[in-house]
Formats: C-alpha cells, sequence, structure tokens
C-alpha cells in the first residue's frame, strides 16, 4: 500500500513538473552559478556539484554550472553576500541544508532571516540515525535512552556537528520524546565531521552515534556499526527497510536532514520558477534516484511554496527545540 | 599475489594514452598550483574537478587526473620554499627551514634535485604501504581516540625545539602567538563564538593559508619595500644556481633520512586529523633530534633538512589516502575534496570500497605510481628552469610575488575580507622578523591549534573530567615518553654547546632559525 501510495505521488510529481516546465520556459540562466557556502568536500559543495553535474546530463541546463565555494561563518558568509550584494542574480542558486533553517532560527548568522531569500527546492533528505557499535550491548533505543536517563555520565554520544548543532538536536529531541527531564544532562561530543564521530566510535571512544545515514550506510554495509533507530515517520523504502524507525520503539521523534537550494530575494518570478522546474525535472528522473540511493538520501520532495512553509516550520521547531535546552534565550 | 595480480588489473586500466595524457596534465598543472603562494592542493583539486566533469570523464579517469594535481601540488609545494623561502603550502613550510639557506649558499639546483628525490621516495613507498598495509593501517587509526590525539599534538609542540635553535623563548612565544589566533571562531564544543567581534566572517576561524601567505609571502615583499633603497639588484646576482644534481655523497648521507621521514610521513598521514602538515613537521623536528643534536647544521642549509620535510609530507600524502579509503574519513584536507569527488561519482568510500568497486582503486593505486614517475621524470629536468627564477631581478619578482598573493587568496575565498587578514599578517610577519621571532611556530599553533584544544576537551568530557584519561593508555604514555625526552634531552645537551649557538645566533634570519 505504501510502495503504491508513493508512486502515484510519484507520478503526480512528474505531471505537476511537466506543467510547471511548460510555463517557465521563457528564462534560461546565462552563466548559471551554484554557491556552496562550505569548502569544498562537505554536504553543501556535494549537492552543489551533483546537482550541477545531472542538471546538464540531462540535458534542462546547455551550461556548465559553475561552483563557488564561498566558506565562512558556517554559511553566513554566503547568505549574507546573497542578501546584500546579488540580491537580483537570476543565474544564482545556494545549496542549503537543515544547517542553515538551524543556524537561522538560532540567529548565527547576524542580522539575516529566511524572508531575505527565496527557497527553491529540495532534492532529498538524510534521516537522522542513532547508532551504536557492532559489538555494543545496548539493544534498541529505549535501552540506550534509559542509560542516560539512569546515569548521563555513563553515554557519551559522537556527532560531526558542533554543539547546538543539527546532530546534537537529533539525540535531544530523541532523549526529549522518551521523558528525559533535563535534555542539557545527554553528554554530546562534537567531532569534525561525520566520519570521524563513526571512527570514534569504532575505536570505543565513545558509546552512541548520532549522524545521517548516508554518513552511517558503509559502516552498516560492512558490519561494523548497528543502527538503533532511524529518526523517519516510516520505515525507509529499499535496502534501509531493515532499520527500526525511534517512532515504532515509542518514541517519537523524526529529524530528517534536508538538502535544497535558495535564491536571491529579489530574483524574478520567471527565474525562481524556471529554476523550480528545473530541479522537479531532476528530482524525478530516474538518475536522480539512483544518485539518492548509492548516497542514502531519502525521499522529501517540496518545490516552490511547499518547500518555502516547510522551512519556516522547521525554523520555527528550531527555534523552540533549542529554546528549551538554553542554546538560544 | 592477489595483491599483485589485482595491481596489474590497474595498470591495465590506468595505462590508456587518455589516462596517460590525464596523468601528465595534472601532474604540470598540479607543480604550478603547488609552486604558486596561496594555491595549495586542496585548491588546485577543487578548481579542476569541474574540468573532470565538463570532459565527461569516468570515474577511473577522474581520479587519475586529481590525484595527479594531488600529488604534482605536493612536489610543486617545494619549489617557492626553496628559491623564495614562501612555503607553496602548508606542508611545505619546513622545507623552507633548510631549503632557503642551501640556495643563498647557491646549491638551489641541488636542493630542488634532492627535494624532488626525497619527494619520490616518500610518495613512492608510501603508495605500496597503501596498497599492503592498508587494511592494517585502518587498526592503527582505530587506537586513536581524543586522549591520544591530544598527546601526538603535544608532542609535535614539545619537539618544537627542533624549528628554533637560537633563542628558545621567542618560538615559545611564536607557538603561542599562533595558539591564540587558533581559537578565533565558534567553538565546536560549546557552540559559541570567541574573538570574532560579531564579525561573520571570523565564525569559522582564521584560513591557515591566509595566515602563511600573509606571514611569508607579504611580509617578504615589506621587507624587500624597506631596503629597496640599498641592494635592490644586488641581492639576486649575489644567489648563484650552482650545480643542479645533487653529488652521490648527498644522495648517500640523505637515504636513511628518507627512509626514517617517509614512515614517520606515513603514519601521520594515516591518521585522520593529522595529516600532511604535522607530517612533514614530526619527520624534520625528528631527524633534527637524531642527526643534529647540537644544533650546528640544521637551519643552516642541510641537506638532510631538506629531504626530511620532503619524504614526509608527499609519504603522509599517500597515507592519507588509506584513510579515506577503506574508512571514508579524510586524512587532510585534499582527501576530504577527493572524497566529495567520489561521492559525486556515486562511489561510496568505506570499508567495503575494495570488494565493491576494485577497478576503482586498484586504477587510482596504478594511477599514483604512473603519476609519481611522471613527476620525477618532469621535476629533475625542469630544475634547471626552476631557478631561473632566481635570475629575476627583486624589483620585478616582487610585485609578481604580492600579485600572486592577492589573486590567489581571493581566487579560494571569494572575500575582500580575507584579503585584508592576508595584509594583517603580512605586517605582522614583518614585526616579528624585526623582532627575530620566528615564523614557523605561529603557523604550527593554528594549524594544529584547534584540534589540539578540541581533542583535549572532548578526551576530558568523555572521562567526566577526570584528567588521567589523559594518560590511561599504552599508547599515549608512549607519545607522552617521546614528547618529554625530545623535550627535556635538548636542553642538557644545548647547555653544552651553548656558547657555539650564541656566537651563531646573530648570524641568522629569524625564519632560519
Amino acid at each position: 500500500m505504501i510502495l503504491k501510495a508513493s508512486r502515484l505521488a510519484l507520478a503526480a510529481a512528474v505531471l505537476g513538473v511537466s506543467a510547471l516546465g511548460a510555463s517557465a520556459e521563457g528564462f534560461t540562466p546565462e552563466n548559471p552559478e551554484c554557491i556552496a557556502p562550505a569548502n569544498p568536500g562537505g554536504g553543501w559543495d556535494f549537492t552543489c556539484r551533483q546537482v550541477g553535474k545531472s542538471l546538464q546530463d540531462l540535458g534542462l541546463l546547455d551550461k556548465t554550472v559553475q561552483v563557488v565555494n564561498l566558506a565562512g561563518g558556517g554559511g553566513g558568509v554566503a547568505f549574507a553576500e546573497v542578501v546584500n550584494k546579488r540580491g537580483d542574480d537570476n543565474d544564482l542558486i545556494v545549496a542549503a541544508s537543515t544547517a542553515t533553517a538551524t543556524r537561522l532560527a538560532q540567529g548565527a548568522y547576524p542580522g539575516n532571516s529566511m524572508d531575505q531569500v527565496r527557497w527553491l527546492a529540495t532534492i532529498g533528505a538524510d534521516y537522522g540515525v542513532i547508532a551504536v557499535a557492532a559489538d555494543s550491548e545496548i539493544a534498541d533505543l529505549p535501552a540506550l535512552l534509559d542509560q542516560i536517563k539512569n546515569d548521563p555520565t555513563a553515554v557519551s554520544v559522537a556527532g560531526g556537528s558542533a554543539v547546538g548543532g543539527w546532530d546534537h538536536l537529533k539525540v535531544l529531541i530523541a532523549a526529549n520524546a522518551y521523558g528525559i527531564e533535563d535534555v542539557r544532562t545527554v553528554k554530546y561530543i562534537a567531532f569534525d565531521g561525520g566520519g570521524e564521530a563513526v571512527t570514534q566510535l569504532l575505536a570505543g571512544s565513545v558509546q552512541a552515534f548520532t549522524g545521517d545515514i548516508s554518513e552511517a550506510k558503509g559502516f552498516v554495509d560492512s558490519g561494523d556499526i548497528r543502527v538503533l533507530a532511524v529518526l523517519s515517520p516510516d520505515r525507509l523504502p529499499g535496502e534501509f527497510a531493515d532499520f527500526p524507525t525511534a517512532k515504532e520503539q515509542g518514541v517519537e521523534a523524526i529529524g530528517a536532514n534536508w538538502r535544497g537550494f535558495y535564491a536571491p530575494g529579489n530574483m524574478s518570478d520567471e527565474a525562481y520558477d524556471a529554476w523550480v522546474a528545473k530541479i522537479a525535472d531532476l528530482y524525478a528522473s530516474d538518475s536522480w534516484k539512483e544518485t539518492m540511493a548509492v548516497n542514502g538520501l531519502a525521499p522529501l520532495d517540496l518545490q516552490g511554496d511547499a518547500f518555502q512553509s516547510f522551512v519556516s516550520d522547521s525554523v520555527a521547531q528550531i527555534q523552540a527545540i533549542s529554546k528549551e535546552i538554553g542554546i538560544i534565550k | 599475489m592477489d595483491t599483485l595480480a589485482s595491481l596489474a588489473d590497474g595498470f591495465a586500466i590506468a595505462l590508456t594514452w587518455q589516462n596517460l595524457a590525464l596523468a601528465l596534465l595534472g601532474c604540470f598543472l598540479g607543480t604550478i598550483m603547488g609552486a604558486l603562494p596561496g594555491l595549495g592542493p586542496s585548491n588546485g583539486v577543487a578548481i579542476l574537478i569541474p574540468l573532470a566533469f565538463t570532459l565527461g570523464l569516468g570515474a577511473t579517469p577522474s581520479l587519475i587526473l586529481l590525484t595527479s594535481v594531488y600529488y604534482g601540488a605536493m612536489y610543486g609545494g617545494r619549489i617557492s620554499s626553496i628559491l623564495l623561502n614562501i612555503p607553496g603550502d602548508e606542508p611545505a613550510m619546513m622545507t623552507c627551514l633548510d631549503g632557503h639557506p642551501m640556495a643563498q649558499k647557491g646549491m638551489a639546483g641541488q636542493a630542488l634535485s634532492l627535494s624532488g628525490i626525497a619527494s619520490f621516495v616518500g610518495a613512492f613507498f608510501a603508495t605500496w604501504g597503501l596498497i599492503f598495509l592498508a587494511p592494517q593501517l585502518v587498526k592503527i587509526a582505530l587506537l586513536f581516540g581524543p586522549a591520544e590525539y591530544f598527546a601526538l599534538f603535544a608532542l609535535a609542540f614539545m619537539t618544537l625545539g627542533g624549528v628554533s635553535s637560537t633563542n628558545q623563548a621567542k618560538s615559545a612565544f611564536a607557538a603561542a602567538l599562533g595558539l591564540g589566533l587558533a581559537m578565533i571562531g565558534v567553538d565546536t564544543q560549546t557552540g559559541v563564538p570567541r574573538f570574532t567581534f560579531g564579525e561573520v566572517h571570523l565564525y569559522d576561524g582564521l584560513d591557515f593559508l591566509v595566515a602563511i601567505v600573509g606571514l611569508f609571502a607579504l611580509s617578504e615583499v615589506f621587507i624587500f619595500l624597506e631596503h629597496r633603497h640599498g641592494n635592490a639588484s644586488g641581492d639576486a646576482a649575489k644567489v648563484k644556481v650552482g650545480r643542479l644534481t645533487p653529488p652521490m655523497s648527498m644522495l648517500k648521507e640523505t637515504t636513511p633520512t628518507m627512509a626514517r621521514s617517509t614512515v614517520l610521513g606515513f603514519i601521520a598521514g594515516v591518521l585522520p586529523g593529522a595529516g600532511a602538515s604535522l607530517g612533514s613537521f614530526i619527520s624534520y623536528s625528528m631527524e633534527k633530534r637524531l642527526v643534529d643534536q647540537n644544533g650546528k647544521t640544521f637551519g643552516k642549509g642541510d641537506p638532510r633538512g631538506v629531504a626530511a620535510p620532503e619524504a614526509g609530507n608527499n609519504a603522509a600524502a599517500g597515507g592519507a589516502l588509506v584513510p579515506m579509503l577503506a574508512l571514508g574519513v579524510p586524512g587532510s584536507g585534499t582527501t576530504a575534496v577527493l572524497l566529495a569527488v567520489l561521492l559525486s561519482l556515486n562511489i561510496t568510500p568505506g570499508p567495503l570500497l575494495f570488494t565493491q568497486n576494485p577497478d576503482v582503486v586498484w586504477g587510482l593505486i596504478a594511477a599514483l605510481f604512473i603519476a609519481n614517475f611522471m613527476l620525477l621524470a618532469m621535476n629533475i629536468p625542469m630544475v634547471g628552469l626552476f631557478t631561473r627564477v632566481l635570475m629575476v631581478p627583486p624589483r620585478i619578482l616582487m610585485p609578481i610575488v604580492a600579485m600572486v598573493s592577492f589573486v590567489g587568496i581571493y581566487g579560494i575565498s571569494g572575500s575582500s575580507f580575507d584579503l585584508l587578514v592576508m595584509i594583517g599578517f603580512g605586517v605582522m610577519g614583518w614585526v616579528l622578523r624585526k623582532l627575530d621571532v620566528p615564523l614557523v611556530p605561529i603557523i604550527l599553533g593554528t594549524l594544529l591549534g584547534n584540534s589540539m584544544e578540541n581533542n583535549l576537551r572532548r578526551a576530558i568530557t568523555i572521562d567526566n573530567g577526570d584528567w588521567f584519561t589523559l594518560i590511561d593508555s599504552p599508547l599515549s604514555l608512549v607519545l607522552w615518553a617521546i614528547a618529554i625526552i625530545g623535550f627535556v634531552l635538548p636542553l642538557i645537551v644545548g647547555r653544552k654547546v651553548k656558547a657555539q649557538m650564541h656566537q651563531n645566533r646573530d648570524e641568522e634570519g629569524a625564519i632560519s632559525d
């Protein structure tokens, strides 16, 4: 049933896309550019490069998308640049993710807010996972959270983001949902990226790992780590179907790291619609499904206005959690 | 034997005309990018990614092109270190210490050839290490928890005396300054911005490439401006190029050095979070501890001081591919970029890469060998060409250096704020040179400071504030023991030769300390 429903949704998406595509033929970017607000090698860089390459491969763009790495301030430098200097650039898109929403919610881009740009579309989501080493005695998510509840000092949870960042918030959302009163007691250790955090889990320095599926996938395949819970509403399709959700273990926690794009705030409607249509076409293509499968990206299909309101909801949600745990006042 | 058969398959994949041409192109571009201050291996690789995509290359050819650039840049970094005393990228910093004094003594050609050979040796054996030891080496990386990493970084700083042979207090000051600069930015362990003054550009901390180019290249330009009345053209005439190839005796003398440095550098490369810079640094200071305990020759143009860091950093470049391929964890900035390329080619690095994509892995390894031989063949004959740089009068050379610095830094970040930071560092470098403060420890401080601090705090947090966790494992005890011996020994030995060192102090410039 679930499969059927998603197929229907997909068909609807394809239809919707072709309709949009027809209306947006008026605009073609002359020098398409994608800003990755981080140094080469990270998730945003991947988003820009992979999407840029696929757009060209699929013939949706006839020019190569120029990827510009504008690192700094966890994306804040790029955000400020787009808002202040490139506000009406029709050829520009910028990679974004939950981390962007998190920082906007926590006021970490001084003087900037999410209304200053136009949110284009998502290209998929990385659902959060909580994992332990394969030989760990902890059997499931409630067992881990019980241990933390009884003695927070006994369990160190490693993640790839800074304190207050998305990897940290995910484990706090789960702890909160399980009824741990003071989530600030949860011992979170920040590493430089999910890869390093997994390595430390294997090395035995820490007891649990919080991160994205894509970071954990290789190690799950090799049998080195075991996923306790995936923070998705339902079980994921395909090879990830074996992972139990937090929800089915009685922990109402959902955490998706979406990946997508925003565009300058004064981009013309024509250009905005054209970009939305192109990314939607890309999302609907078979080759993108392959890319998503290989990289552990789960379906998350939001475009235009739907995406705009999704981001605004998620900013509000993150603001609420951050206030609760005292990261912002 | 399976391994060798797989390697032969790899060569079968890599040895096509197209791939050889790509390797040649990559080596050439990489060498140039490495030599230009500001452009390092990671930017070099990042710049060429679009080229690989535009050409529609498959996974193996793309990797061949990009790893050739990587190895090429590791080779090229030494050129400007030796000739101009300006490191082309951060791992080449240590090569300045003895490479430039050699050039000043009229041995520029020999220094370049020797460092080319040392680079080859380091990279060649590191690639063999990658082939045979990758699965076992991953286990070494897993021995290093936060406490062990902290001990490793402490070791690096405690052997700092190996860099500075004259005034220990000044190099300690320089290291402290570097550590202080590293504190700028958002603290990952608490999420609180430190010393950023609300400036969003500073949230990610200072980019050490900006610091290096400012401290070394711009301050060189400032010094030239200051002295231009006196000896603007005379300076160049004094430098002789000398013979181009090192004599056999020099090769013989440096062979054990290369062997030791290759091993050390390779291990440093294998550890994610240490990287090539630490590889070249530890190789240099350990070598100095070992063969030059009195501080007589290192820092004054000792060929061993050129061979050690070059073998070390190129071995580390090979070593850094081990965790990238086998764990999906980048061991250096450049491998982080290569990792991203693999991902965008739909290849997931990780424990199963060797079984799932053997053609990619072995094609890549074969390409490394090919690139390495190409680089050796390209670099030795080109030494004569490179040394011509010394013939350029400073009044022409220095504006070019300034221009390349500005363009390079702007090209990386696209932000004019970084240019201002670079100028700030340039002025700071000029003042510090006047005060005879060595510059290398400052860069080391900024380079390693964050990792050192984070690992200390991770270790302490994991063990709930118990400081004994730092000496809890045999490995960290061994690292601390080496660090303490490295720190105390020169104090004892140093006293004996204090008189001699005092005599030498005035003759040396700040950088060659």
